[in-house]
C-alpha cells in the first residue's frame, strides 16, 4: 500500500519529468471525443441521423419516380360515345348501362362519365376537385370535338421532360439534406447538454478547472465532424443512386452547411439552456421542429402556403437552408444568389448564440 | 493576513445559505487545518451538502465568508479549481464512456497531476480500465467519482456522502483508499451520515443539525464530552407485567434511561456495576430479561443526546 501512497505524494508528482503535452491531451479534444463516443455508442442516434434519411429518400424517390403517364378510366352510356372516346390513348372507355355507370362514377372506379344531354350536347359527370376528372374532363371532351369534326387551328407538339434536376427526387434531396442538418443539430446538441445536466455531469465538470467555452465549443467541433459524414452520404447516395445533380460549387455547397448547421445549433443550444428533463426537452424540441418539417417545403414546395403567410414561412431558419440548398444544387446558384437565405440564416444564429448564453445554467 | 497556527486549509465564518423559505445554513463557523481529515456529520437535511457545495464554490453563499488554503472564490478560482479535488453526491458519469476515457477526460483540464492509469490502479479499477461506465457495480462507480476527484493531484480532497448507498465491503473499500489520501498528507473535507464512517476516518467531527454546528472535536472527545461510556440495551417486551422504569434510574453508574420501541437504553458510565445492579433489580420487578446488549458509546450516541433524534431519522 505504502508504494501506491507515494505516488499521489504532491511534491513527488512535481519533481517528475513534466509531462509531455500531446494534442489528444487538449481539454477541447477531449470533450470533443466524448461528444463524439457518447453519439457513436447510441445505435439509435446512428438509425436517426444516418440511416433514416436515406430510407426516407430511398422510399419517396420510389413512390414518386416518373412513370408513363397513366390511362384514366370513364365511363358512358351510348356506342357513339363511346367510339369517339375511343380514339384518345389516354382514355380506356368503358361502355354501360346507365344504373351501371352512375355506380361506378360513385365508387370511383371511373374518373369521369360522358353522357348525351338534350339536343346533341355532351355532359360531363366529374368530381372537379378531383385532378383525376380534371384530366378525364379535358381529354374527353377534346376527343369528342376532334371525332365532331373540330380542327385545331394551331399545330403543337410535345417534349417529354426526364431530366435530373426537375424530378420529385431532386426536389427531395435538399429538402431532407435542410432537414437533417436541423435534426442532428437540435437533437445531438439539446440530448446531451440535457442528458449531462440531469447527470450532474455538468456540474461535476464545472467543478473541474475546465474552461467553460470549452464544453460549448466542443460540441461545435463535434458537430462539424458528424456533419462532414452525415452530408457526404445522403448527397453521395442522391448523386449514385438517383443522379440527383450538384449543379453549384461544392465549397458554396459545404459553406452553406456549415452555415445551417450552425444556426441550428445555436436554437439546440437555447432550447437546452435550461431544460432539466429529457422529456421536456423533447417535447419542446418537437415544438420548434415540426411546424417546420411541415411548412419549410422538405416534402412540397412551400408556396403551396396561403401568400399571407409566406413571409413568416420564408423566415424561418429551415426554409432559407432548404432554399439555398436547392439554388445551390439545383440551379447552380452562386451564394450572392442566395444571399437572402445566408441572411436570415445568419439572424437566427446571430439571436439565438448570445441568448442562449446568457439563459445557459450548468446545473 | 493574520499568522494562522496551525496552519487552516479551510475557514468558514459566519456562513448563512436559505432556499426560499428553509435556512439550509444558519451562521456556520469551521476550520479544517491542513492535513487533517475533517467530518461533517449529521442527518439528511442538517446542511452538509449546501456547506460543502458554498466551500467548493459551487453554490454562492447568502452572507459569510469561505477562505479556502488562504485563498477566495472570488479573486483566485481558476487556481483554486487546479488544486481541488471534488467529489459531488450525484454525479452519473457518462455511460457510454469507458474507465478510462473518462479519467483522461478530468486529467486533460488540470495541469499537474499523475497519468489516467496510475489514477486507475489508485482506485483499483484497472480490471475495469477498458469497461464501460454504464456496467460498473456502485462501489466500483464510487470509485471512479474518487479517482476523477484525485487526477490534479489535489491538495485539498472533498467527499459528499463518498459511501452512501454502498454495500459494507464497498464501503470498507472506500475506505481503505481514503485512509491512504490521509496518509499522503492530504487535507480532506468529507461529509457523511454515517456515524462509524466519521469515527474511522475523521481527525476531528462537527456535528451538524439544522443548519449549524452543535457539537465539535475529535470523535473520542465528543463521545466523553456526553460523559457516557457505554450503552446498555434490553428488551422488556414480553414481560408479563410493565417494567417500572424510575428505579433504573437510581442505580449506580447509570446516567439516563429511554425507552424505544419496547427497547430500554440506558446511558451508563460504570458498565461493571451497573449491569449486575440492572440484573438484580429486573430480578426483583420480575420482569424477565431478553436480549441484552452493550456497546461502547458512539457518535450516534452524542447524537442522540444532543437532540434526541437520530442521525438516520429522516
Amino acid at each position: 500500500m505504502s508504494d501506491v501512497t507515494a505516488t499521489i505524494r504532491p511534491e513527488e508528482a512535481a519533481a517528475k519529468a513534466p509531462r509531455q503535452t500531446v494534442l489528444a491531451d487538449h481539454p477541447l479534444v477531449q470533450l470533443t471525443l466524448t461528444n463524439l463516443r457518447g453519439f457513436w455508442r447510441e445505435p439509435e442516434a446512428l438509425f436517426w441521423v444516418f440511416i433514416f434519411p436515406i430510407l426516407l429518400a430511398g422510399g419517396l424517390g420510389l413512390a414518386f419516380r416518373n412513370r408513363p403517364a397513366e390511362v384514366l378510366k370513364i365511363a358512358t352510356v351510348t356506342p357513339e360515345l363511346a367510339s369517339a372516346l375511343g380514339k384518345e390513348k389516354l382514355l380506356d372507355v368503358e361502355r354501360l348501362s346507365a344504373p351501371a355507370a352512375e355506380e361506378a362514377l360513385r365508387t370511383g372506379k371511373v374518373a369521369l362519365l360522358a353522357e348525351p344531354g338534350p339536343g346533341g350536347t355532351v355532359v360531363y359527370r366529374y368530381d372537379n376537385t378531383n385532378p383525376e376528372g380534371r384530366t378525364a374532363r379535358m381529354l374527353a371532351d377534346s376527343a369528342v370535338q376532334r371525332a365532331a369534326g373540330r380542327a385545331d387551328p394551331v399545330a403543337s407538339s410535345d417534349q417529354l421532360m426526364r431530366e435530373p434536376g426537375s424530378r420529385y427526387i431532386d426536389f427531395l434531396v435538399p429538402g431532407l439534406l435542410g432537414m437533417n442538418l436541423m435534426g442532428s443539430a437540435i437533437w445531438s446538441m439539446g440530448f446531451a447538454i440535457v442528458d449531462s445536466r440531469r447527470r450532474k455531469l455538468m456540474k461535476r465538470l464545472i467543478a473541474t478547472p475546465m474552461p467553460k467555452h470549452y464544453y460549448l465549443l466542443s460540441f461545435l467541433f463535434s458537430r462539424l465532424f458528424m456533419l462532414v459524414i452525415e452530408v457526404s452520404i445522403l448527397l453521395g447516395f442522391g448523386a449514385f443512386i438517383f443522379k440527383v445533380p450538384l449543379r453549384g460549387s461544392l465549397p458554396d455547397l459545404a459553406l452553406l452547411c456549415i452555415l445551417t448547421s450552425l444556426s441550428f445549433g445555436a436554437l439546440g443550444l437555447l432550447i437546452s439552456s435550461r431544460v432539466q428533463t429529457i422529456e421536456a426537452a423533447s417535447g419542446l424540441m418537437n415544438l420548434v421542429m415540426m411546424p417546420m418539417w411541415i411548412v419549410s417545403g422538405v416534402f412540397f414546395s412551400a408556396q403551396r402556403f396561403p401568400d399571407a403567410l409566406q413571409p413568416v414561412i420564408k423566415a424561418l431558419p429551415l426554409t432559407a437552408a432548404i432554399n439555398a440548398l436547392r439554388g445551390n444544387m439545383l440551379q447552380g446558384a452562386g451564394l450572392a444568389q442566395v444571399a437572402p437565405e445566408l441572411a436570415v440564416l445568419g439572424a437566427w444564429m446571430v439571436m439565438c448564440f448570445p441568448l442562449a448564453l446568457w439563459l445557459f445554467r450548468w446545473r | 493576513m493574520p499568522d494562522p497556527t496551525p496552519p487552516l486549509g479551510l475557514r468558514v465564518r459566519n456562513l448563512r445559505k436559505a432556499y426560499k423559505d428553509v435556512v439550509a445554513v444558519d451562521g456556520l463557523d469551521l476550520e479544517v487545518r491542513l492535513g487533517e481529515c475533517f467530518g461533517l456529520l449529521g442527518p439528511n437535511g442538517a446542511g452538509k451538502t449546501t456547506t460543502i457545495e458554498i466551500c467548493e464554490g459551487l453554490t454562492a453563499a447568502d452572507s459569510g465568508d469561505v477562505e479556502l488554503l488562504g485563498m477566495r472564490w472570488s479573486s483566485h478560482a481558476a487556481e483554486l479549481r487546479q488544486r481541488l479535488g471534488i467529489q459531488l453526491q450525484e454525479t452519473q458519469l457518462g455511460d457510454k464512456l469507458t474507465v478510462f476515457e473518462t479519467i483522461r477526460l478530468f486529467r486533460s483540464f488540470f495541469h499537474h497531476g499523475p497519468g489516467a492509469a496510475e489514477v486507475i490502479a489508485l482506485v483499483q479499477l484497472e480490471e475495469k480500465s477498458n469497461g464501460r461506465v454504464g456496467s460498473l457495480s456502485g462501489g466500483q462507480k464510487q470509485r471512479l467519482a474518487l479517482a476523477c476527484a484525485l487526477v490534479g493531484d489535489p491538495e485539498f480532497l472533498f467527499l459528499d456522502e463518498p459511501t452512501t448507498g454502498l454495500d459494507p465491503q464497498a464501503r470498507r473499500q472506500l475506505w481503505g483508499l481514503i485512509e491512504q489520501f490521509k496518509l499522503a498528507g492530504r487535507t480532506i473535507l468529507l461529509t457523511t451520515h454515517y456515524m462509524d464512517e466519521a469515527e474511522q476516518l475523521c481527525d476531528r467531527v462537527a456535528i451538524m443539525d439544522h443548519g449549524k454546528v452543535i457539537s465539535l472535536g475529535t470523535p473520542r472527545e465528543l463521545i466523553t464530552s456526553i460523559g457516557v461510556e457505554h450503552v446498555v440495551e434490553f428488551s422488556a417486551g414480553g414481560a408479563a407485567r410493565a417494567l417500572d422504569v424510575p428505579p433504573l434510574r437510581s442505580i449506580e453508574g447509570v446516567r439516563d434511561v429511554r425507552t424505544e420501541n419496547g427497547n430500554v437504553l440506558m446511558q451508563v458510565t460504570e458498565l461493571h456495576r451497573a449491569v449486575p445492579a440492572l440484573i438484580e433489580e429486573l430480578d426483583r420487578q420480575g420482569v424477565p430479561l431478553t436480549e441484552l446488549r452493550t456497546h461502547s458509546a458512539t457518535l450516534e450516541d452524542v447524537f442522540v443526546t444532543l437532540t434526541g433524534r437520530h442521525l438516520r431519522d429522516e
